[in-house]
């Protein structure tokens, strides 16, 4: 038998390393970039943060559903769906509170319909994921008429005397609500996850959910449920996106985050924490690559550092760059027998 | 039948398809007794304690507990009214903690969270109390078997399990590990824990069970305490008598060695020996039977001689060359036929019509194909011709082999494999699931090729099977050969007890 | 006593095909009368008319030649993505991965058709759809090996190398391959050399009989040869194939490979047949109606031409159904989903209900990111 085991947080750190590692060369590289150029740094991190907002939310709406044993491509259509609801609620009501709610909701429904279809009819789970994203596509894009007006976007709102740090402060601490939410949501999902009976039990369906079955727990019940919050969190991410960074809807505006998404939740080892991280990178490399567009200062084409993510991604799931273990459970339908 | 047990149960029926798993059994357990229930693989023991845990609902019948009638919709409730069960296969989250395992469904909380401390703390009184030490922050995966049989026993005992069903405990440990279960189950039972102990081993039963009572082909065959019976009567109620045709063999001299294994070992995913030096030889015109409960590395070593799992250390032979790499084409090609245990899983593909899988093996060679391409006709020709030869029913070469009986698919798989040119045949459980009608018909075949000067290698978990076809057997058990005698040499009663782990003591000495 | 049971024999097997051919149709069919009602549905909700919509579907596709042509433009890169789909799926592999593979092959292709001058069509026309085809073979080659050696999840890397393609791709009509005709500001490469474009043949893409060639090549390969059956074994059942003598890691591989090859080939076909240069976005859309045609199709490639003919059908007619009852193209897209839906749905739904097992390599295509 083993010595004891290390200790939870020395287990993080090497859980991450790869993820870690990069993210400290990055900072070196903001400091001095800092150094030589405030406003350009200030800018970019801004919208680093920006971006990766919808992909921390996507990420953690897919690791809640793989966790519990259930593969979700279709987060790309459930924040697309969100978003084109929060979208018409908020011209119709006028109401910005009103429009979050309907697009959380509007997410939330279909990650039950991804849950019937998956745990309730056992339709292979990544055509589910597709059905989800054609419907999600489809409706919005019918629905939608030009020339509708807002409520307006949701305004950033500063938190004191943080915002007054160099570089960090106006861009961590002067921010709109749901931008504040993400970080909420990413240490109240990796609360529950790791340290609630639900999240034990949601772990234990998506490793083994015979073992779960035996102990009395509903796996069925589990799913749906995870499923459910699953899609609230990418609605939420869809209203970010309507009403938060852009202020309007167009046809199609995820424009495949709910893919990257997926992406970041493996690179991030299925944890809301290294969820959350990956996505502040690949937010990173996004706004680096829109940067470089403008500026074209380095001689790297903006398209190779977006497709950055993606390579990085294959690598990871290859095992090339440290092993990532998915829920053993993953992609099979549980039966009782 | 004592009505005043803890446990009850009454005229329990349950059946899979037209199988009767328990046929109205009656089963009861007193409170703080160590109860052995006793039977062959197919009995019906792990159905019927199935049935008390809540997995399964019975088709019909009756359970009491203390006295009471209840009716178990999920294993919830039979948690709920006191009964635990550990399973053969564990149920336990690898990546999880002891303690997370222990816990998990009725975790203690503080505020909603876990409570880490208490939690660890209960385990250990419980561990400590009950002397099943465990260390509750070790993760499950890095646990030797032994430990995590401990941990699922807690997990029983941490939910206040008053009745306790062990099934096949012993399956997975060693000798000194048992020995410290029954320690435990002993410590158990003194402080009123009732125990339900599945088991097929004799000898463990008489050492420890209060009682034991006898389960064959879904009946209850007799019930009763350890000083009123012993091994020989339990293994011939365990195994009775069974019908069986019998086959005149007619006497054949064996021939040459064809097939000769000689010290192999195979080990599996968790890098546990599972086979442990194994050497033995057939001859042609011979049935060499390999006898032994399921789970004894027979499954093993057919897969690892099939080329399908790969051999650590030792090397086998046929017909006296040498082959390196086993590898199930080139096998085929030298002339080994193999009849796999599980005929849906590995010898047909179920949506594939009688005739394609009739050359399932040898769709690549001529006449069937010449380069990469098809000759559908030829192969219609062959398929009927066999359809024909074997009697397959319905005699539709398109028919898809889903829709055939099992007995019927056994055929077509013998068809494919006895109508090549062959000098070996491995038949594993070849009559599984099989009508008698069936039975008879594949013993047959095998006797066939026997008399053609065919080596044959029988594994089989049927004692009748075993004793009718063998001209020499061997028993297997824990991956290692025990004892290799030639048939007529024992009686089915002697085997039955070699097969449980006793040696009989009017034994005769191995050729 | 034999001609009878011959004569038995022969009508039973007419008999077996006749039930067969209903099953296989029977659902399809119902799925897309279906999802065409649920559609209608949605319409009315929307206060639009059903009836003139579908009209001027049915107008915009096939009413006289010039949309027939269009259908066919359509129609063919479809075909070829489902054909690349179906092929995979046969061996339990999910090819998400097709819609980078045909952008990358259509690319290789514009490449050799602008930069190789001076070659005879006869030789130039093939060289650029055997480059397509064999640059699109290469990166489903990785997938594939990655797939069996690593155990990463085809899926998954499918959808990221599809981004990859994308942006390599803009990459290079941007930069290093633009367009260098004066004035021209459009990300794209030049125009194919006219050595190099496939000629029409009277208002009928010839990549569409391209397209149809393949199928029938695919249908042929898998019943007739022993690579067809191979491949039906592994996806049909694994452990079965094993036992067979089949390599299936390598059979496997190959299978992505191959299914890259029909991808890319397809893209190359879009390239030299229609749209003659690379032109980032000319294949528009989220890329997964080849999903929706491969399982509409049931994987049969006989079945790919008439699934892919709907499709095409529709996207083509939705430009004439916007312009003339004014409904959004987007309600395509809607019935699209529903269509799958049912499609995926109704195989469980009739085991549900009749307890006879469908095809299970469906129900585990899905099994985890890293599952071999």
């Amino acid at each position: 038998m083993k010595a004891t085991p290390p200790t939870r947080i020395k287990q993080i750190f090497y859980h991450h390393r790869t993820g870690l590692s990069l993210g400290l060369i990055v900072f070196g590289a903001f400091v001095w970039m800092y150094h030589t150029q405030p406003l350009a740094t200030t800018a970019v991190l801004a919208s680093a943060l920006r971006q990766s907002v919808p992909l921390a939310l996507g990420a953690l709406c897919g690791l809640i559903g793989e966790r519990s044993g259930v593969m979700n491509i279709g987060i790309e259509g459930q924040m697309l769906m969100a978003a084109f609801c929060g979208f018409m609620i908020s011209v119709w009501s006028g109401n910005l509170l009103i429009a979050v709610i309907s697009a959380v909701t509007a997410g939330a429904l279909m990650g039950l319909m991804l849950a019937f279809m998956t745990v309730g009819l056992k339709i292979d789970q990544i055509i589910s994921g597709v059905v989800i994203n054609i419907l999600a596509f489809g409706i919005s894009g019918y629905f939608y008429q030009t020339g509708l007006s807002t409520a307006g976007k949701l305004q950033a709102f500063p938190l004191g005397a943080l915002a007054k740090i160099p570089l960090v402060g106006p861009v961590f601490f002067n921010n709109p609500p749901i931008t504040y939410g993400t970080l909420l949501l990413v240490f109240g999902v990796h609360v529950v996850l790791f340290y609630t009976p639900w999240g034990l039990r949601t772990r234990a369906v998506g490793e083994h959910p015979k073992a779960a079955d035996t102990l009395g727990i509903n796996v069925y019940l589990i799913r749906y449920i995870n499923l459910a919050v699953g899609g609230a969190i990418a609605g939420l991410a869809g209203a970010f996106l309507t009403l938060e960074a852009v202020g309007t809807f167009e046809r199609g505006m995820t424009n495949g985050r709910g893919f990257v998404a997926l992406a970041v939740m493996i690179f991030g080892k299925w944890t809301p924490l290294g969820a959350w991280g990956a996505a502040l990178l690949f937010g990173l490399a996004t706004a680096v690559q829109t940067q470089l567009q403008f500026a074209e200062k380095l001689d790297i084409p903006h398209q190779f550092i977006g497709m950055l993510p993606y390579l990085l991604t294959v690598a990871v799931l290859a095992g090339f760059v440290g092993r990532a273990r998915p829920p053993e459970a993953l992609g099979t339908p549980y039966t009782k027998d | 039948m004592n009505a005043a047990g803890i446990l009850n149960v009454r005229k329990i029926l349950k059946k899979f398809h037209e199988v009767r798993a328990n046929d109205h059994i009656d089963f009861d357990l007193q409170r703080g007794e160590i109860h052995a229930l006793l039977g062959e693989n197919g009995a019906g023991k792990s159905t019927l304690m199935n049935i008390i845990c809540g997995l399964y609902r019975p088709d019909s019948g009756e359970i009491y507990v203390e006295g009471q009638r209840t009716v178990f919709r999920n294993p919830r409730d039979a948690i709920r009214m006191g009964i635990g069960m550990v399973h053969q296969h564990f149920m336990l989250v690898p990546t999880f903690t002891v303690a997370e395992n222990i816990s998990l469904g009725a975790e203690v909380t503080r505020g909603g969270f876990i409570d880490l401390q208490n939690s660890n703390k209960n385990i250990r009184k419980l561990s400590e109390a009950y002397g099943l030490h465990v260390v509750p922050e070790t993760l499950t995966e890095n646990l030797p078997v032994g430990i995590q049989q401990r941990v699922e026993i807690l997990k029983a005992l941490y939910r206040r399990s008053k009745i306790l069903i062990l099934d096949e405990p012993t399956a997975v440990l060693t000798p000194p590990e048992a020995d410290d279960l029954f320690l435990i189950m002993r410590r158990l039972a003194d402080r009123g824990v009732s125990i339900v102990f599945i088991t097929h081993k004799l000898k463990e039963v008489l050492k420890i069970a209060h009682r034991i009572s006898v389960l064959r082909k879904g009946r209850r065959v007799k019930t009763m305490t350890p000083s009123e019976t012993d091994e020989t009567e339990l293994a011939a109620l365990m195994v009775g008598r069974r019908v069986y045709s019998k086959i005149d063999k007619g006497h054949k001299r064996p021939g040459e060695i064809i097939f000769e294994v000689n010290h192999i070992s195979v080990t599996d995913e968790r890098n546990i020996e599972v086979v442990r030096d194994v050497s033995f030889q057939v001859r042609a015109g011979e049935i060499f039977g390999v006898a032994g409960v399921q789970g004894n590395g027979q499954t093993e070593l057919v897969r690892a001689l099939c080329g399908l799992w790969k051999i650590q250390g030792g090397t086998v032979s046929l017909r006296g060359k040498k082959i390196r790499t086993l590898d199930p084409r080139r096998l085929n090609q030298m002339g080994v036929a193999h009849i796999p245990e599980d005929r849906l899983k590995h010898g047909l593909v179920r949506q594939f019509c009688v005739a394609d899988n009739q050359i399932l093996c040898d769709y690549y060679k001529r006449p069937f194909a010449t380069l990469w391409l098809r000759d559908w006709d030829a192969q219609l020709k062959h398929s009927k011709r066999l359809i024909d030869q074997f009697d397959i029913r319905p005699g539709n070469p398109l028919e898809p082999v889903g829709n055939l009986s099992g007995g019927n698919q056994q055929k077509v798989i013998l068809s494919r494999e006895l109508s090549r040119e062959i000098c070996f045949l491995i038949a594993n459980q070849p009559t599984r699931g099989l009508d008698v009608a069936s039975m008879s018909f594949v013993h047959k075949k095998i006797v066939d090729m026997r008399n053609q000067g065919v080596a044959v290698l029988l594994v089989s978990v049927e004692l009748d099977e075993i004793m009718a076809l063998s001209d020499r057997i061997a028993v297997m058990s824990g991956g290692q050969f025990v004892s290799v005698f030639a048939a007529d040499q024992l009686s089915k009663q002697q085997l039955g007890l070699i097969m449980t782990g006793i040696t009989p003591a009017d034994m005769p000495r191995q050729p | 006593m034999h001609t009878s049971r011959q004569y038995s024999v022969l009508s039973r097997f007419f008999a077996t095909q006749l039930r067969r051919a209903f099953q296989a149709i029977g659902v399809p069919v119902t799925a897309v009368m279906v999802g065409l009602l649920i559609g209608a549905a949605v319409l009315i909700a929307h206060g639009a008319n059903p009836m003139a919509a579908y009209a001027a579907l049915w107008q915009g596709s096939f009413s006289h030649l010039a949309a027939v042509g269009r259908t066919l433009e359509k129609t063919t890169p479809l075909v070829f993505s489902g054909l690349a789909l179906a092929f995979a799926f046969k061996a339990g592999l999910f090819n998400i991965g097709a819609q980078g593979q045909l952008l990358i092959g259509a690319f290789a292709a514009a490449v050799v058709g602008c930069n190789l001058k001076g070659l005879p069509p006869m030789i130039h026309i093939p060289l650029a759809l055997i480059t397509g085809a064999a640059v699109g073979g290469l990166y489903a080659l990785v997938q594939g090996v990655l797939k069996v050696y690593t155990g990463a999840h085809e899926v998954i890397t499918g959808i990221m190398l599809n981004y990859v393609a994308i942006n390599f791709t803009d990459y290079l009509a941007a930069g290093p391959f633009k367009d260098p005709t004066p004035g021209n500001i459009i990300a794209r490469t030049a125009q194919i050399q006219e050595t190099s474009q496939i000629p029409q043949l009277g208002g009928i893409p010839i990549g569409f009989v391209v397209g149809v060639g393949m199928a029938l090549v695919l249908w042929w390969l898998i019943k007739k040869t022993t690579l067809g059956f191979e491949l039906r074994t592994i996806g049909f059942n694994v452990h079965a194939a094993q036992y067979a003598g089949i390599n299936v890691k390598r059979f496997l591989v190959l299978t992505m490979l191959f299914s890259g090859i029909l991808a890319g080939l397809g893209g190359a076909v879009e390239t030299q047949g229609v749209v003659h240069r690379y032109q980032p976005g000319f294949n528009v859309g989220l890329g997964f109606d080849g999903i929706t045609i491969a399982l509409l199709a049931r994987t049969h490639p006989l079945g790919i031409i008439p699934a892919a003919l709907l499709v095409g059908a529709m996207r083509a007619g939705s430009n004439r159904m916007q312009f003339a009852a004014g409904v959004s193209p987007e309600i395509v897209d809607v019935i699209l989903a529903l269509i799958l839906f049912l499609v995926a749905a109704d195989r469980l739904v009739r085991w549900m209900i009749l307890k006879r097992p469908a095809g299970t390599r469906l129900s585990v295509l899905g099994a985890g990111w890293n599952r071999q």
